[in-house]
């Protein structure tokens, strides 16, 4: 791991390959590898091609538009948004806490993001090249295939995926861009009907859950040669914790871990993070790199998500979660596990832990009964950090007297992986690619790594099944000496 | 003494002397587009939703006497293509984003194009520049969304007897303003419970704080359409 591919000294006499768009993620990037004659990788880079621009337009508009203004980001994991917004202007509003009703509710909807958001990176996106092999013919590489190899599979993830939909539906009011959270609180109740139909099918979707988890690690334990080194790159892990350091995906305070596992800053204060973070900006990209201020840019940089957060906190506080967090951390001795794909087997230990959290929290009174709003003096900024499906969401915003957003800071989490993805490329390109004669099967390889991280490119709606495949080889003029197109 | 009728769409509808088509038709529980019309003041026929044709003529319904015997057009594929025009024009002049907007669900426009299931803008967005005025403790203006049907500049001058909207400018230059030096509604004497603080059809006019207070899927047109809100409830309710 090193990042002495990230710019090649001789970029104009080297072959461009570039693999535009990425397909099966969320969002839109694409890759660029640098190659001289010889097929060697000089230069890797995941780059963002899309600006979205919502820090700048929602500057201007009143508070309380906001929880439902800025999920739009995102068609996969809007309900992160729509929270962690919400959180921040709680405290513009004064509601520090909020009812138990609005507290509960707000995870309710938020474990149900957490659940059908996983399911779907899992079942429809990533486990055609698990169960299939990254070099499978691409007409099975895909959920189509899954269906058809492995239909049990694919009926729980697409259950499981509908499960974590329909508790957003009751919580949020719909399955997509809800407007329930609002500052101060929560403007509904969980009806009884709900609550008793979500309640009927929450222990089998345990169950989907925990063998989710279970093929996962067969696949780990089948080839731990491929999956404890594929895109191997240490660093530092970072995500909220609960104060008794239990997993916390909703509120918390900020531990960071270094990659060999010890705890480099604890219970920091999410508030706190525009002294904590620092985001650099390199010239070939959108996409800004977080580092831990105090660590500098080479030494401060760290994954978020599912990895980051198995492995960060101390325990997981609902048992069947937490025994299979116990039996993650035993496969590898306890060392800190880094290997890209280890990003799957943590997101269905998440997913699992969420279902018994959706499950365990649904016959709670204060769900379908309570106050549901709070309010306190006023505010003239809030900061909500909410731990989303691929990492640390960070939301900060300045409300003017005239209750209008004067400035606003997003940090979401792929953002924070950055550099980890960047790296991660760099890290395949050069172990697998190079010098190698390139083919579908081998760039896939580097689009498998970069799934790994789940990564929301744009915070954009996939279109799944419709994202084409463009691979172009230019001579050292610019010239078209190859193409290879691939459709959906 | 029997009264008068026309015939709309082919149904007889009685009327008084002096009564226009769109207030005759509605007393008689018929309905017929519009925004620019209320029922607490004289036809305004800014809107042109109430279009219908009568012998050959397209006509406000809300500006138009009704006449015995007169043949009138209002729910025909014609009459609503015509309408659903007017729509589309006034979605793409100003700005208007449902799906944030705190309005979505109790808005007269939105409810409108869903009644006239007008699916898309179709001609090119304008995206005017319309700076909000948030001055006001209590109350926010959002200009994007105006569609100068006048009601506010109406109840306040005639009900409020305040005069704090005006229209300024003509034709593709009209704006809402408002009637104060400098131009903020902080600046007027202008009340959270005026008349005109809650008239406004789409989401111009809007209280402070409470936008999503009430849950999408239990607001006004998300119980019942546009065209069973807008009649009477009852007989004399007008």
């Amino acid at each position: 791991m090193s990042s002495d591919l990230e710019t090649a000294a001789n970029r104009d006499i080297l072959r461009r390959v570039a693999i535009d768009p990425i397909s099966r993620v969320e969002g839109h990037g694409k890759v660029t590898l640098l190659l001289d004659e010889a097929g060697k990788v000089h230069e890797a880079r995941l780059h963002i091609v899309e600006f979205r621009g919502f820090e700048a337009f929602i500057e201007g508009r009143p508070y309380w538009e906001i929880p439902v203004i800025v999920q739009r980001l995102c068609g996969i994991c809007p309900v992160s948004h729509h929270l962690a917004a919400a959180k921040a202007l709680d405290y513009v509003v004064g509601a520090v806490p909020v009812t138990a009703t609005a507290d509960k509710m707000r995870r309710l909807m938020h474990y149900g993001q957490i659940l059908q958001s996983h399911a779907l990176h899992f079942f429809h996106l990533a486990s055609p090249d698990l169960l299939f092999g990254f070099d499978a013919p691409v007409a099975q590489r895909n959920i189509a295939g899954v269906i058809a190899a492995h239909p049990d599979i694919a009926r729980q993830g697409v259950g499981l995926r509908r499960f974590g939909q329909q508790v957003i539906a009751a919580t949020a009011g719909k399955r997509i861009h809800g407007t329930a959270a609002v500052p101060g609180g929560i403007n509904r109740h969980l009806s009884a009907t709900d609550r008793d139909a979500l309640t009927a099918e929450a222990d089998t979707m345990v169950a989907w859950s925990q063998a989710a988890v279970a093929l996962v690690r067969r696949l780990h334990e089948a080839d731990p040669a491929l999956y404890d080194r594929f895109g191997c790159v240490p660093s530092s892990l970072m995500s909220l914790v609960r104060a008794d350091g239990a997993m916390e995906l909703y509120d918390g305070q900020l531990r960071l871990r270094s990659a060999d596992g010890e705890i480099l800053r604890d219970a920091v204060p999410s508030h706190d993070y525009m002294d904590f973070i620092t985001e650099a900006v390199k010239p070939w990209s959108y996409m800004k790199f977080p580092y831990v201020t105090d660590l500098g840019p080479e030494a401060g940089w760290y994954k978020v998500g599912p990895l980051a957060r198995v492995q960060n906190c101390d325990f997981i506080p609902t048992p069947l979660a937490e025994a299979e967090r116990r039996a993650f951390r035993a496969y590898s001795g306890g060392a800190i596990q880094h290997a890209s794909l280890a990003y799957h087997w943590a997101r269905m230990i998440e997913m699992l832990h969420a279902a018994e959290v959706i499950r365990d929290l649904l016959p709670d009174p204060d769900l379908t009964g309570g106050e549901r709003m709070a309010a306190g003096p006023r505010a003239a900024s809030g900061v909500g950090v909410i731990e989303a499906p691929r990492g640390t969401l960070i939301h900060h915003y300045w409300v003017g007297d005239d209750d209008l957003v004067r400035w606003c800071n997003l940090i979401v989490s792929t953002t924070h992986n950055n550099e980890a993805m960047n790296r991660t490329v760099r890290e395949v390109a050069r172990r697998e690619l190079s010098g190698q004669t390139l083919t579908e099967g081998l760039l896939n390889h580097i689009e498998v790594a970069i799934r790994a991280y789940d990564p929301c490119l744009s915070c954009a709606t996939h279109a799944l099944g419709k994202m084409p495949l463009e691979v172009r080889l230019l001579d050292a003029d610019g010239a078209c000496v190859d193409q290879k197109v691939r459709n959906g | 003494m029997s009264r008068s009728t026309f015939l709309l769409d082919g149904q007889s509808v009685p009327f008084d002397d002096g009564q226009m088509i769109l207030e005759a038709a509605r007393a008689a529980g018929r309905y017929i587009p519009h925004l620019c019309w209320h029922p607490d003041f004289p036809p305004h026929g800014s809107c042109k939703l109430c279009v219908v044709k009568v012998a050959g003529r397209h006509v406000s319904a809300c500006a138009t006497p009704a006449r015995a015997g007169a043949e009138v057009e209002s729910d025909t594929p014609e009459i609503n293509t015509e309408r659903r025009t007017l729509l589309q024009m006034l979605f793409v002049e100003g700005n208007h984003f449902c799906p944030a907007c705190e309005k979505s669900g109790d808005c007269q426009l939105q409810a409108m194009a869903y009644d006239l299931e007008m699916t898309t803008p179709r001609f090119r967005h304008f995206f005017p520049d319309r700076p909000v005025d948030a001055s006001h403790p209590e109350v926010l203006l959002d200009f994007n969304r105006c569609i100068y049907c006048e009601l506010c500049v109406r109840a306040s001058r005639e009900q409020d007897g305040k005069a704090v909207f005006a229209l300024t400018g003509r034709g593709i230059n009209k704006k809402l303003a408002v009637n104060a030096e400098s131009g903020r509604l902080a600046d007027t004497d202008f009340a959270a419970d005026d008349k005109a603080a809650r008239i406004c059809p789409v989401g111009v006019i809007l209280k402070k704080r409470v936008g999503f207070a009430v849950p999408i899927g239990e607001r006004t047109y998300d119980r019942a359409p546009l065209h069973e809100v807008a009649l009477p409830k009852s007989e004399g309710d007008t």
